[in-house]
């Protein structure tokens, strides 16, 4: 199949919840799902925004509008922050529940989450674009049990004690920060909201969050089920809007003590700078990445390429961790450009709600463009396109898989982030040249390596500048593990245990004790 | 533990307190068989025995028997549950979790029909059982759900050139041999930790209180552990507890009751198969009291630590130091207030004192009151059982005791709170050290200085300041000294329940760092 015939299947489209429904053996998405929640979050109740402006989202697989929502901007961020200081206020149930009784409500939160899958799926889906069957298998399950994970920490956030020199004695206690703002992406608009609200409230904090506006339906959604696991008013705030405004806001917020970031490297160092210019709040940053992959021709070849294609395409190639740069060694690279092409070849694009379509339409219109100019920077210089690199003709705004050989390292498509369905195939002749190709990048998130030999897996993955190393897999994502950025990738690390360093502030006590023993 | 589990959030605090909740009419025992491989199976020798309810005198039921050879089947099926490639071996850890927050769901869900029957089975008040048995098992299991998938090896920079990093990994089929003055709430103890760290269990409860423990077995079937994960062995410790103590395939014993038994648990470890051991036994606990502390509290406080259970607890408060300006009026108002102590059947609400488990107890320690007036101490109240009362015994408060009298040496286990005078700090802190036993102790001072060194110097497990009995699942138990080997509990169980596996790979470049 060339790229000319990839072409959205109209019968599936026509009806796809009735086809999801007749194969019987997988999850169906909600048939016209109603859209309940569209205001503002405060204080567990809806509000209108104080300027009284609406914006629309779309449907990405149709370009058609879902609905208005709410727009909220530096008024409303005003009322979240003073809902949130007052829920994390001295005294106030927040404030006073047992860590035990928050790792209850996490863990309820968890369970409604579980109870509305298949719904929550539908519209994350309908939102983003992406298949539903993915929506309900990887965003889903992840959010679940990215809150389950952090509702078990909640009571065992330890300090320590400190066996200090003199006649004193020392303990440390892991503090809530305070009012944490959060700001998060379009890509994986749930899953995001649960890396954020995870910890956050796992450690005793209040939270204004603020989803993309591309994509504020789920996390609504999640506002009425924060609510409905009993949640004290003020605890969470959820405020859909725009970065320059809203999220502008909460950067520079002198009443937000702490503000974590997903989004692209530019916004990031936007952030970064609101931060200290306003209050020095705390910052932690997810950033963008060009996260490389290096195949040894003595890996498990089926297995790099499927991996390899999975690791750039998955999600529309909408992945901050998406394996963008392919390194392939000498002997192998004809052969792996060959099959990756055929890979991708076959993959099918279709509507969000056809169980057999592995790829939907990217978010936007102008995302769709930014991605069609790279792929057109590829040609120009000099890259080889073996397939893809089009828009097929669709009301929604579908990309072809791509995939460019023969790329050098200089080429835009090698430098920049593309975040779109697009692959690039270099070549390599040694590891330490690949190593230091590999390094040779403002990035540093993700990387990947597939080799059969312990010693090259261990050997690149120590050398490689990178939050995540995989060896003989790709996106292998867990909350129990944690993730972050070197270099322009970001600061910090969410999930894992580590994740809770990040909201919590540690107060040293040291009290004079005579008569000391050890 | 909290005295109260039920409130569900910080909104409902200000709402009106829930009724108080009533025991279930239990009009017959459905669990009283072995619970092994998710079956329920009768003993092998076919013996039975009989569970007793210690409030009336009056048979419960039957109970089927097990024996070294019911013990042999459970380590098979607890052996098969836990080999290589088993479902529960490779079950992903957060999913083990996912079935202990199920099974606490199930507690919750019949936390009625549990409270009633440890009520029974034990004679502890019904209330009590509620609030306290039943909230601090729930707990316990929700508290390891979540360690499940949090159980964390390390990397190591060793020298040269190596990579090395630990796993924790189960230890195994884990033996356990509980006690009756806590059934569930010690089972729990056992488990919850034993399957977060992916185990297997072979667990006996106490002869005396097999009904929870049974009970439980059915809801671990339905909660969805593999068959053979859990197994239950009803039986009695010098048969089913000896055969598990001295198993050649159990890889690690663990033991609540007396320090005498524990010493023989240990011994038959060692015999075996040096399996590892973790004890909880006896305590003698001392709690301290200064004259600059709020004495009210610290009356209420100890008293509740001395009566708390009928004295059935191995943190008993039965040796009380009182400074000696504030120690007449301090045992004074001990008296006064033991007068308010209700006697009478657990299931009734206004009861807060049932009766001793047994008869072999009670005589025991009303063997030691006798002791105590023999040698000297003042009886000020109690020193006797309940006229045509079966096993109740009044709470008893000795004072002037001295250390060297057997009610100050001796763990009663028993209403029984003892006394004493000091001066000085020094002295008290000798006084209170002055014992085999090291499980907890209880200082009552208003003075920073003082709680810190004095809970610095004493050589217990547990030092509660200005509270008596204050225990969570978050926080490590266990003795000093002859009151155990090793702690339950807190981040510091799982280590009992681990072995750690360090893995060094030889590399054959230096790597580049």
């Amino acid at each position: 199949m060339t790229s000319s015939k990839v072409e959205l299947r109209g019968e599936v489209k026509n009806d796809p919840a009735a086809l999801m429904a007749s194969l019987h053996l997988v999850p169906s998405p909600v048939p016209n799902p109603e859209i309940k929640y569209t205001k503002i979050f405060i204080n567990n109740e809806w509000h209108d925004s104080v300027s009284g402006k609406v914006f629309s989202t779309y449907n990405p697989a149709t370009g058609e509008k879902i609905c208005d929502v709410q727009e909220a901007d530096k008024a409303d961020v005003d009322k979240a922050v003073q809902a949130a200081r007052s829920a994390f206020s001295l005294g106030s149930v927040w404030r006073k529940m047992d860590a035990s009784e928050r790792g209850k409500l996490l863990f309820k939160l968890a369970d409604l989450v579980e109870r509305d899958s298949a719904y929550l799926a539908t519209l994350e889906s309908l939102d983003t674009g992406k298949p539903f069957l993915s929506s309900f298998f990887v965003d889903l399950q992840g959010t679940i049990k990215t809150f389950r994970y952090f509702a078990g920490w909640a009571d065992k956030i330890h300090g320590s004690t400190i066996p200090i020199d003199g006649e004193y004695f020392t303990l440390t206690r892991h503090e809530p920060i305070g009012v944490c703002g959060q700001i998060i992406p379009w890509n994986f608009p749930l899953v995001m909201t649960a890396w954020k609200l995870g910890p956050a409230l796992s450690c005793g904090n209040t939270v204004v969050l603020k989803p993309a506006e591309e994509t504020p339906l789920t996390c609504l959604y999640i506002a009425a089920l924060v609510k409905e696991a009993g949640f004290p008013p003020g605890v969470v705030n959820i405020l859909p809007g725009y970065g320059p405004t809203a999220g502008a806001a909460i950067a520079s917020h002198m009443g937000i003590d702490k503000v974590a970031f997903t989004g692209s490297t530019e916004v990031g160092k936007l952030i970064q700078e609101a931060a200290g210019k306003s209050n020095l709040k705390r910052v932690t940053l997810e950033l963008g990445g060009k996260s490389p992959n290096i195949i040894f021709a003595d890996a498990d070849f089926e297995l790099a390429v499927e991996q390899a294609h999975q690791g750039v395409f998955f999600n529309n190639g909408q992945c901050c961790t998406a394996g963008s740069r392919i390194f392939v060694e000498e002997p192998i690279y004809d052969e792996f450009v060959r099959r990756s092409v055929e890979r991708a070849q076959r993959r099918t694009l279709g509507s969000p709600f056809d169980p057999t379509a592995e790829q939907g339409p990217q978010v936007s219109a102008e995302q769709r463009s930014r991605v069609l100019e790279l792929i057109q920077s590829g040609i120009t210089e000099g890259a080889k396109l073996e397939c893809g690199g089009k828009a097929p003709p669709s009301k929604g705004f579908f990309l072809e898989p791509t995939v460019f050989s023969d790329v050098q390292d200089h080429m835009r498509i090698a430098k920049e982030e593309i975040f779109g369905p697009v692959q690039q195939i270099m070549k390599f002749k040694t590891i330490e040249e690949v190593i230091e190709r590999a390094n040779n990048t403002e990035y540093g998130l993700a990387a990947a390596v597939f080799t059969t030999d312990l010693n090259k897996a261990m050997t690149v993955s120590t050398a490689l500048q990178a939050g995540t190393v995989w060896i003989n897999c790709y996106n292998a994502l867990s909350c129990q593990c944690p993730f972050g950025g070197f270099k322009m990738s970001g600061n910090g690390r969410e999930l894992g245990e580590i994740g809770l360093k990040e909201y919590t502030e540690v107060k040293t006590i040291t009290m004079q004790m005579s008569g000391k023993k050890s | 533990m909290a005295q109260n589990g039920t409130i569900e959030n910080g909104l409902a605090r200000n709402e009106c307190p829930p009724p108080l909740p009533q025991p279930v009419k239990i009009p017959e025992i459905k669990h009283t068989k072995i619970f092994i491989n998710n079956e329920w199976h009768t003993s092998i020798k076919g013996k039975k025995f009989p569970t007793i309810n210690p409030a009336t005198g009056v048979k419960i039921c039957d109970i089927e028997e097990a024996d070294k050879a019911d013990v042999d089947e459970a380590v098979r099926a607890a052996r098969a549950a836990g080999q290589r490639g088993s479902e529960w071996r490779r079950m992903d850890a957060s999913s083990r979790g996912r079935l202990l927050h199920k099974l606490a769901d199930l507690l919750e869900r019949e936390r009625a029909v549990l409270a009633t029957l440890e009520s029974m089975d034990t004679g502890k008040p019904f209330l009590h059982a509620f609030f306290v048995d039943l909230d601090g098992s729930i707990k316990t299991l929700r508290y390891y759900a979540g360690w499940t998938d949090k159980i964390h090896g390390k990397t190591m920079p060793v020298d040269e050139n190596f990579l090395c990093f630990t796993k924790h990994e189960p230890v195994g089929v884990c033996g356990a041999i509980i006690p009756w003055n806590f059934p569930l709430l010690m089972f729990m103890w056992k488990i919850a930790p034993a399957l977060a760290c992916g185990n297997t269990v072979v667990i006996k409860p106490a002869e005396q209180t097999p009904l929870t423990a049974l009970h439980i077995g059915s809801l671990i079937k339905e909660a969805g552990f593999p068959p053979g994960v859990l197994n239950i062995v009803p039986g009695f410790g010098p048969t089913a507890g000896a055969a598990i103590a001295s198993h050649m395939n159990i890889d690690k014993v663990a033991f609540t009751g007396s320090t005498e038994v524990g010493q023989l648990i240990k011994a038959a470890a060692a015999k075996s198969n040096l399996k590892r051991v973790t004890l909880e036994l006896g305590g003698k606990n001392p709690c301290i009291v200064f004259a600059d502390s709020d004495l009210q509290l610290a009356v209420e406080e100890t008293q509740k630590g001395a009566f708390f259970n009928q004295g059935q607890a191995c943190t008993a408060a039965s040796r009380v130091y009182v400074e000696e300006p504030v120690y007449d009026e301090f045992v004074h108002l001990s008296v006064e207030r033991a007068k308010n102590i209700v006697i009478g059947d657990p299931l009734e609400p206004r009861t807060s004192h049932g009766p001793q488990i047994d008869r072999h107890q009670f005589d025991k320690i009303l063997e030691l009151v006798e002791s105590g007036k023999k040698e000297g101490a003042v009886l000020e109240c109690g020193g006797c059982a309940l006229e045509d009362r079966g096993l109740f015994i009044h709470p008893t408060i000795f004072s002037d005791v001295k250390d060297h009298m057997r009610i100050a040496k001796e763990e009663i286990f028993g209403p029984v709170q003892c006394i004493m005078k000091f001066k000085t700090q020094e002295e008290v802190i000798d006084r209170a050290n002055s014992s085999q036993y090291g499980l907890t102790a209880a200082v009552f001072t208003r003075d920073i200085n003082r709680a810190m060194s004095v809970s610095a110097a004493l050589e217990a497990g547990t030092v509660w300041v200005n509270c008596y009995n204050a225990l969570h699942a978050q926080a490590p138990f266990g003795g000093y000294k002859m009151s155990g080997n090793g702690r339950e509990l807190g981040e510091y169980a799982l280590a009992e329940y681990t072995e750690v596996k360090a893995i060094t790979m030889k590399l054959s470049e230096q790597l580049t760092l």
